[in-house]
């Protein structure tokens, strides 16, 4: 199913996707010239599963992205300096520089952190969906997982749990058709992962992964569903990863023409024809728009560099393994309430 | 409240309170309401709480231990009864990369408050899938606190404390302790987790241990009374954060020690008991005689009822190592 986003929806969805394309490239960038350490698995090409997520979310819904999570965490709205920072290990990071590429929590954007060991989360996105709903809260939780990470027990005992449990939360796989380089099709069981909806009870669809309208239009129904009934719902998008699983990747385990006949569907490129096609943008405003964000996100690339030396001490360090007082979780668990909506 | 309760029941009191007193606290855990749990731990509760408290959960470890930690992100303080200690391999994941790093990852951002409970140890005859000590696997986890109660007042006061952390705990319950009597504290009683207690005070050697092994040591400090051999036992009672104060200060005193636990030594905590008293120079400088553990057979747990009880320190064999080392 899909929607005509207003312009002023399309003009936000787009944003969103330039944004985050915009904030890859940069990363790539860093890396190949050796700015940053330790790795990173960008999502070049995945942009209108962020975006339609995002959008079609209450804000106060929280999110439990995968390791590749750039891209929803720009999508929600997490500050690209922040992020940046974050990646080169810096205080001002938004988890100061102990999370890295992979782990980015922002809780005042209801973002609980993403779990490097996939699927791992999706657990926690149901903890969370528990807690919401013994606050009386109307957010959900959001599990999201890839393809590879769909063939983990603890999606099975999450899924089955959220069942009988009757919880709120929002199963959203992201299916980029590798499990880094595993095809989708030689890992899973079924066709899609949502075909397993049936075997939870529960109420499951797939959409085009690289339509952001389908995605946005996907997620309300879902959203819709959840909030009504206090069930959870399974919604897969599929899409594909043009870039390679993490910062080395030839990608031997595909073709180039593969990859060709993904290019043409980028769902940048896509969505901006459709925009253009219904009068909603011209080619002078696209490249205006794409001029104004890359600007926006290079600068907060360069700032970030420039801080990149502010790091955290040891000492300081201790001081977060351990709550440092009676009494601190209360704090910190008031602080996650203010998110509650 | 009777003056002497069952280390099972101070437990269940424990938990009893705290669900009164704050309204987060929820029990998560298979078979632990009408049932009461594998062991009754929460017999009686699903009578005052019902499934609104205690929410029981299909088989499936891994998903309802993250469940918690989701939960406990959000300001929750779920109590998860692992309902034997051996599952702990199970749990593990949610437990090492999740609930231990949740605030260091996410600078302070979140916590996570929440308790495990874990009915531990052989001498039940289950076998060697379900009477493992697993203690000091988990040990090596910064960001994780490790609490061994041997006594029904320290399982209580302990248990409250561990429920009102604002950190992840790891509570070892022995399965053999839950029938062991003792007095316990009124609901005001909430100990401090990471301090040791001097269970015995003797002068010459200094046995340290936790857990169902306490007692036994016990056992053992009471013949070498009558031998005339003074013995101060020292109960860790937390393992994470451990009590290195208390333990210096009694090594410096005696000058011998001996470490006990069920687990076996390889590996085991005891070496990490030893590191704390060898590596303090004026410690060190007391010493009369070599530092000695007295650990777990190095072997799975047997069935054979001999055998299972082989395997873990005996009172006697503590009373041999002890009066060996005060012999020199």
């Amino acid at each position: 199913m899909s929607i005509g986003f207003s312009s002023r929806q399309a003009v936000e969805a787009l944003t969103i996707m330039l944004r985050s394309r915009s904030f890859e490239r940069q990363v790539e960038g860093l890396f190949a010239r050796k700015r940053m350490h330790g790795t990173t698995h960008l999502a070049i090409g995945q942009e209108a599963v962020h975006a339609g997520m995002a959008m079609g979310l209450s804000p106060s819904d929280w999110i439990v992205p995968t390791h590749r999570c750039h891209g929803h965490t720009i999508a929600r709205g997490t500050d690209p300096y922040e992020m940046f920072s974050e990646m080169f290990g810096s205080r001002t990071g938004c988890c100061k520089g102990f999370g890295g590429s992979m782990h980015m929590t922002d809780v005042a954007h209801c973002n609980a952190g993403s779990s490097a060991v996939v699927a791992s989360g999706v657990p926690i996105a149901v903890g969370i969906a528990l807690a919401l709903k013994r606050s009386g809260s109307k957010s959900i939780g959001v599990a999201i997982f890839g393809d590879g990470a769909s063939s983990r027990g603890a999606i099975h005992e999450a899924m089955n749990l959220a069942t009988v449990w009757k919880l709120p939360v929002l199963f959203f796989c992201e299916n980029n058709g590798y499990g880094m380089s595993a095809p989708a099709g030689r890992a899973l069981s079924v066709p899609s992962v949502s075909d397993r909806g049936p075997s939870y009870s529960m109420e499951s669809s797939s959409v085009d992964g690289n339509d952001v309208e389908a995605v946005y239009a996907s997620i309300r129904e879902a959203c819709e569903y959840i909030r009504s009934t206090s069930r959870p719902f399974l919604l897969e998008a599929h899409t594909y990863r043009q870039c390679g699983h993490s910062k080395n990747d030839a990608c031997v385990y595909r073709t180039r023409d593969e990859e060709r006949r993904w290019m043409e569907r980028c769902p940048i490129r896509l969505f901006k024809d459709k925009m253009i096609k219904r009068g909603q943008l011209d080619d002078a405003r696209y490249e205006s728009l794409k001029r104004a964000v890359d600007a926006e996100i290079a600068e907060a690339a360069e700032r970030a560099a420039r801080d990149a030396d502010d790091s955290i001490s040891l000492d300081e360090a201790f001081s977060y393994v351990y709550a440092p007082g009676k009494g601190n979780a209360r704090l910190v668990s008031e602080a996650v309430r203010a998110r509650l909506a | 409240m009777k003056d002497v309760v069952t280390y099972r029941e101070a437990i269940r009191a424990a938990l009893a309170e705290e669900l009164r007193r704050d309204p987060n606290v929820v029990l998560i855990g298979e078979d632990i309401g009408k049932y009461g749990g594998c062991f009754k731990v929460t017999q009686g509760l699903w009578d005052e709480f019902g499934a609104d408290r205690i929410l029981e959960t299909p088989v499936s470890e891994e998903g309802f231990s993250g469940v918690a930690v989701g939960a406990a992100m959000m300001g929750m303080r779920p109590v998860v009864e692992i309902m034997y200690g051996d599952f702990l391999t199970l749990v593990s994941d949610q437990l090492v990369n999740h609930a231990a790093k949740t605030r260091f990852m996410s600078a302070g951002q979140l916590g996570c408050p929440l308790v495990y409970r874990i009915p531990t140890g052989s001498g039940t005859g289950h076998g060697a899938q379900h009477t493992q000590s697993l203690e000091a696997m988990f040990s090596n986890i910064p960001g994780l606190k490790i609490v061994a109660p041997s006594s029904p007042r320290d399982a209580k006061a302990l248990l409250k404390a561990s429920i009102r952390d604002d950190d992840p705990v790891l509570f070892f319950e022995h399965k053999m302790l839950y029938s062991a009597l003792g007095p316990v504290g009124d609901e005001s009683d909430v100990a401090e987790i990471g301090k040791a207690d001097i269970k015995h005070v003797g002068g010459d050697v200094t046995v340290i241990s936790y857990s169902r092994a306490v007692e036994t040591c016990l056992e053992a400090s009471d013949m070498l009374a009558v031998e005339g051999v003074g013995v101060d036992v020292v109960d860790l009672c937390s393992l994470r954060p451990l009590d290195v104060p208390t333990i210096l200060a009694s090594v410096r005193k005696t000058g011998r020690a001996l470490v006990v636990h069920d687990a076996p030594a390889f590996g085991g905590f005891g070496g990490e008991v030893i590191a704390s008293i060898v590596g303090d120079p004026e410690t060190f400088r007391a010493l009369k005689a070599p530092v000695r553990r007295l650990c777990g057979k190095e072997l799975p747990v047997p069935f054979n009822a001999e055998l299972e009880r082989a395997i873990v320190p005996s009172a006697e064999e503590i009373v041999s190592a002890v009066t060996s080392m005060v012999a020199g």
